[in-house]
């Protein structure tokens, strides 16, 4: 066995009694020098317990290994059994043979240090480097993640630093050790779809310079191809399947494999829309977007304010009943203003948004992102849903609890849920009650703010085709945000394509997909981790997205459009 | 609620703070219905500064009273003060808090001016300055506690609240079109029960304290009644020769004290989820 | 606005605001202004005699101009006059308060430096035995009342060593630094135990919660020694809210030196201000109480400052 790394019956629990408690049951795998494993599961399946486990940092989070055995060969070439080390031979291999990067940046770099400080301390803990020496191989190594202007970085403190930044910054300080096994334990997921792609650029180039195994965890099957040469797919703490990325993706042997490549959205350019469209036929718009212009105040003083946010500058767009508009773009873009203003809930600085008065009161009603966070935890169902209508004027009547259990039932969940509480319920159960709550109204408009983004993927599925199907039984109008494509394709009619709070590109969604115009459309669909696409090389591209903030009184310059087919019209770029 | 009270029954912490509360109310409540062993006031003047004994359980003072009897009603005193101060403290600095951060702006501003003016001062400061204003006495060492402790309150509903105000739960609300009165009572003061529940049992501690410490000043319930903190100060001449007239006052109030910080550690540990996840 | 900028502006306000609330209190005394100025003395006064009195103190005045004239006399350090020392209020508390300042600092730098070691101990050595006893102790601490403390240190002090300490004098720190310590050595334990246990407390579930932050285990996985961990990684951001609470606590501390005081005889500014209640004199009960809260206001606008220095997120923006 001349491999790196061999586990063998990995076991892992948790909690007062770790044998009765375990979250990894039994996982074996091989990682040769070089190669990199991706380990593929949803939330609950084990995979961050068992890369924790390697350099055995679940002991710091309660977690203990009741069995199995971790062998790594070390740079010596003796062979450790991790599983079984004692906290000072652990110290060794930390940060020299294994190096680790985390999934928020944000939280997992020390926000009292500078960067340059933790960067250095990493070269003084693996290679004894101090002073001067330290600080050019801080240097050295800022330069080769890509951070622009290094010199000058080093004195930064994280906050002042973007995600894919701070991200960079945690790769470098796991470099500086030239370790010969790097764990990824979900380094992408918190980051936006572009940058996320310059992150895996930078690992697959490093992986190439330096020679260094990789194993690279991650839910998305999609992104885990383009990098990993074996993968496995973990569930409920078994690997339920292993093998070369090829073999695995094209020829899956268990169900949940199976089930995993079903559910999991593919992006496929525009060959899987609906073709449900209801523009053929002229109809008047039930919801009119003219010019919305958002704008927050920034710089606390007293009664000039030093500058604004241009959230959302000069947005137009209509939705006409039954259709799905997707508005995809990365954070920061404006979309999830945008729609919180077509709600009244940002107060808008210009512009007009015309609604037309259609089956209710209120006929536009929004489902949050975070199911956790859009139900209060202290109200049990009957009250959530009772909430919507007991504040237009309806009474707690039989036709009241009548409508809750009619809705229920269509969305999919059971009668005795009414005297449940939220946190009785799954991720996905709990979107469903947003779902069913903001029907309550008999709505005329829905809008899904990144409504399925925080779910699992099989359960992302599910409640898509739930949408689906409720808007075809009530002829709702979908605004979808999100900034996931390969989810939009899925459930789009028509996109809008949003950047730096403006629209770039909007039209048909088959269009837009297929044949994209504007530069950053583009560069946003190359971004798209994609199991067809993953023989294609991620290019390293550097571009930063541009700040909002801009001096008061500024104007932006009059949008000019081109038209690009029947429905595809793209904003007109300055040529650089 | 029950199901609270069980989760603190099974908390260590929590279980020997409620134990402690329920044996002081218990004293209090007997206390007050005069269920004494001997009558509080009664001076018994052949047994003075006599030493604990079968009848006299806690021994007797200088004039020949009876010790027990006369804790049993400070504790009495100690209680009512504590509850009654609290109870005010946190009707006002509650709806000061939640309408400070409710309607924010000027508002928030002017209310928290306020409320720092009246923190400038040192808590025993404040009430010493009230009771130079209005003399000595119970109803003002209740009305000196809550003035100190209303802005304490105000603080500690005004930051959640305002957190609360953020989350998506409120402007799901508001899309719907919720009064105002709704979405401050069932989504945020529902939410706010947890810190406050926590804050109360502390200040209830906290006012316990403060109760003794101004009657051992002299300043709080005025003599013949009895008080524990006066009892404590009449015993330092007395230290030497009858040492159990300073001992167990001074563990009743630090035993009063202690179940309710036990109590108020307790369901902060059973509330908090942070700390929850920390032992996850 | 900047946080720095923000709190030296709402300072005087506060300030103001305090002045106020001080100047109105003595004000809503029942009873007449001269008796309230001159105590029982004011009986043997003549109504003439009464009336110039009116005069001179400015009672005849408005609210509000007889408050604009107090806050000028303020400025220029005039408190008016004590009917019990019969000098001027200011000159009094001047005379009291280095025994204040130097009681309350002895009594922070045992709190602090018997707490956060402390703390930081139990924390690294969580749910294992010097853990709990450390917990229990704190929660023990923080339940007794200074004054409780106070009379068990005399009671064993005269009983087992038959020593009592020394009470009425004082001797400054810069006349005899060591006998002025020895002096306040006892009432410094005295008001800082409890105050130590609550440094305790909470220097240590600050960092149990620093060491469950993700950027703890960052550092664990560069393989960085317990010892750093700990003092390197964690410390200063577990110092934070140390710090911030110790501010509020300072409150207490000046607080409760007027019990400590009462208890050890001390002639500070604490005792000045029992007894200027217990006798009635109001100059003297408005000068000390307005001062106190000028210290205790400053004391915190310093915390705050200190909290500017641990946090670069406050001391430096998002750029």
């Amino acid at each position: 066995m001349s491999g790196l790394l061999s586990v063998r019956d990995l076991r892992v629990g948790f909690g007062q009694n770790p044998k009765a408690n375990e979250v990894v049951k039994g996982v074996s795998f091989d990682l040769g020098p070089g190669e990199t494993l991706g380990i593929v599961g949803e939330s609950g399946s084990g995979k961050s317990v068992s890369a924790l486990s390697i350099n055995r940092l679940v002991d710091f989070g309660g977690g203990r290994i009741t069995h199995g055995s971790i062998q790594l060969t070390r740079s010596d070439g003796t062979v450790l059994d991790v599983a079984k080390a004692d906290e000072k031979t652990l110290l060794g291999i930390r940060g020299r043979d294994v190096g680790m990067i985390f999934q928020e940046p944000m939280t997992s770099l020390n926000p009292v240090h500078t960067v340059g400080a933790q960067i250095e301390e990493a070269f003084r803990l693996s290679k004894g480097l101090t002073g001067a020496q330290a600080h050019r191989a801080t240097l050295d190594v800022l330069g080769r993640v890509r951070i622009p202007d290094a010199q000058s970085r080093l004195g930064y403190y994280p906050h002042q630093l973007s995600g894919g930044m701070r991200q960079r910054i945690m790769i470098a300080m796991a470099l500086a050790a030239s370790p010969r096994l790097l764990i990824a334990d979900e380094p992408t997921t918190a980051l936006d779809v572009t940058v996320q792609a310059q992150i895996m650029a930078l690992l697959a180039e490093l992986r190439e310079e330096t020679g260094m195994a990789m194993i690279f965890i991650t839910h998305d099957i999609g992104l885990v191809a383009g990098i990993a040469d074996r993968i496995m797919v973990m569930q409920n703490g078994f690997a339920v399947e292993q093998g070369e990325t090829d073999g695995v993706l094209d020829n899956p042997q268990h169900e949940y494999t199976k089930h995993l490549l079903r559910a999991v959205p593919h992006f496929t350019s525009g060959k899987a829309v609906r073709d449900d469209g209801r523009r053929a036929e002229p109809q008047e718009p039930i919801v009119k977007v003219d010019n919305l212009v958002v704008r927050f105040p920034v710089g606390k003083a007293w009664f000039k304010p030093k500058g604004a946010i241009h959230a959302v500058d000069g947005v137009s767009f209509d939705l006409v009943p039954g259709e799905t508009l997707a508005i995809v773009g990365e954070s920061g873009c404006g979309k999830s203003t945008t729609a919180r203003a077509l709600l009244g809930l940002n107060s808008k600085t210009r512009g007009e948004i015309f609604t037309e008065a259609g089956r209710s009161v209120r006929p536009v009603q929004m489902v949050f992102q975070d199911p956790f966070a859009s139900l209060n935890p202290r109200l049990n169902v009957e009250a959530l849903l009772a909430e919507p209508a007991l504040a237009n004027g309806q009474r707690r009547d039989d036709a009241l609890r009548e409508r809750m259990t009619f809705l229920l039932d269509r969305v999919g969940l059971p009668q005795d849920a009414l005297t449940r509480y939220p946190h009785q319920f799954s991720g996905g159960q709990r979107q469903r009650l947003c779902i069913a709550r903001a029907l309550m109204l008999n709505p005329d408009v829905v809008v899904l703010d990144e409504a399925v983004s925080a779910l699992d993927v099989s359960v992302q599925a599910k409640v898509l085709e739930l949408l689906v199907d409720l808007q075809a039984e009530f002829g709702l109008a979908y605004l979808f945000i999100s900034h996931d494509m390969a989810v939009v394709e899925r459930i789009a009619h028509r996109i809008a394509v949003m950047f730096a709070g403006q629209i770039v590109e909007m039209g048909e969604a088959r269009a837009v997909l297929s044949d994209p115009q504007h530069s950053y459309t583009k560069r946003l669909i190359a971004a798209v981790p994609a199991i067809e696409r993953r023989k294609q090389r991620f290019a390293v591209d550097m571009t930063q997205v541009p700040s909002l903030v801009r001096p008061p009184g500024f104007e932006p310059p009059p949008a000019q459009w081109r038209e690009a087919g029947d429905d595809h019209r793209v904003r007109v770029e300055d040529t650089p | 609620m029950g199901k609270l009270f069980s989760s603190l029954f099974r908390h260590p912490s929590g279980r020997i703070g409620l134990v402690i509360i329920g044996l002081y109310l218990l004293a209090a409540i007997l206390g007050t219905l005069g269920l004494t062993p001997h009558d509080p006031l009664k001076l018994f003047a052949i047994d003075r500064l006599k030493a604990p004994s079968e009848t006299y359980w806690f021994g007797t003072d200088l004039l020949g009273r009876d010790a027990f009897s006369r804790l049993m009603v400070g504790i009495r005193q100690s209680m009512l003060i504590a509850f009654a101060s609290v109870a005010i403290a946190t009707v006002a600095g509650t709806i000061i808090g939640l309408l400070s951060a409710w309607w924010g702006g000027i508002w928030d501003g002017i209310f928290m001016r306020v409320m720092d003016v009246l923190l400038a001062f040192p808590a025993i400061l404040l009430a010493l300055l009230i009771i130079a204003i209005v003399g000595p006495g119970t109803m003002t060492s209740v009305a000196a506690i809550a003035i100190v402790y209303t802005p304490i309150f105000a603080r500690v509903v005004r930051g959640p609240a305002l957190s609360l105000k953020q989350r998506d739960f409120v402007d799901a609300a508001r899309t719907f079109g919720s009064s105002q009165g709704y979405v401050l009572t069932r989504h945020l003061l529902l939410n706010l029960v947890a810190p406050l529940a926590v804050q109360v049992t502390l200040a209830l501690a906290w006012a316990l304290l403060t109760e003794a410490g101004l009657s051992f000043l002299g300043l709080g319930t005025q003599p013949p009644t009895p008080s524990l903190g006066l009892m404590l100060a009449e015993s330092r001449n007395l230290m030497t020769h009858a040492p159990w007239l300073m001992i167990f006052p001074a563990v009743t109030i630090m035993l009063g004290i202690l179940g309710f910080n036990l109590t108020g550690d307790a369901l902060r540990d059973i509330l908090d989820p942070r700390t929850q996840r920390r032992e996850a | 606005m900047s946080y720095v900028a923000q709190r030296l502006l709402t300072f005087p306000l506060i300030l103001l605001g305090v002045s106020i609330l001080v100047f109105v209190a003595i004000r809503l005394v029942p009873g007449d202004a001269i008796t309230a100025m001159l105590g029982t003395e004011a009986g043997l006064l003549t109504p003439a005699q009464r009336e110039a009195l009116s005069v001179y103190f400015g009672i005849d005045q408005p609210i509000w101009a007889q408050y604009l004239r107090w806050l000028t006399g303020l400025f220029q350090g005039d408190l008016g006059i004590s009917s019990i020392y019969g000098k001027p209020v200011f000159t009094v508390i001047l005379e009291r308060f280095p025994l204040t300042l130097q009681l309350s600092l002895m009594s922070m730098v045992i709190a602090l430096s018997v707490g956060v070691p402390l703390g930081v101990l139990a924390a690294s050595r969580n749910e294992r035995p010097s853990d709990l006893v450390v917990r229990v102790l704190a929660m023990l601490g923080q339940s007794t009342p200074n004054f409780v403390v106070g009379i068990l240190i005399i009671y064993v002090l005269s009983v087992f060593f038959g020593f009592v300490p020394a009470m009425g004098t004082f001797t400054p720190l810069f006349v005899d630094p060591l006998a002025s310590i020895g002096q306040l050595i006892f009432p410094a334990i005295t008001l800082g135990f409890a105050f130590a246990a609550s440094v305790t407390r909470i220097s240590r579930s600050a960092m149990l919660d620093v060491l469950s932050d993700d950027y703890v285990r960052t550092a664990r996985s560069k393989g960085a020694t317990p010892m750093s961990v700990i003092w390197h990684h964690a410390l200063p951001n577990a110092l934070i809210p140390v710090v911030t609470l110790s501010g509020v606590e300072f409150g207490y501390l000046l607080g409760g030196a007027v019990i400590v005081e009462q208890i050890f005889a001390l002639p500070g500014l604490g005792r000045l201000v029992l007894d200027a209640i217990t006798q009635r004199d109001y100059a003297l009960v408005q000068g000390t109480v307005l001062f106190i809260a000028f210290n205790f206001l400053v004391v915190n606008l310093l915390v705050d400052l200190t909290y500017v220095a641990l946090d670069p997120r406050i001391r430096i923006g998002r750029r």
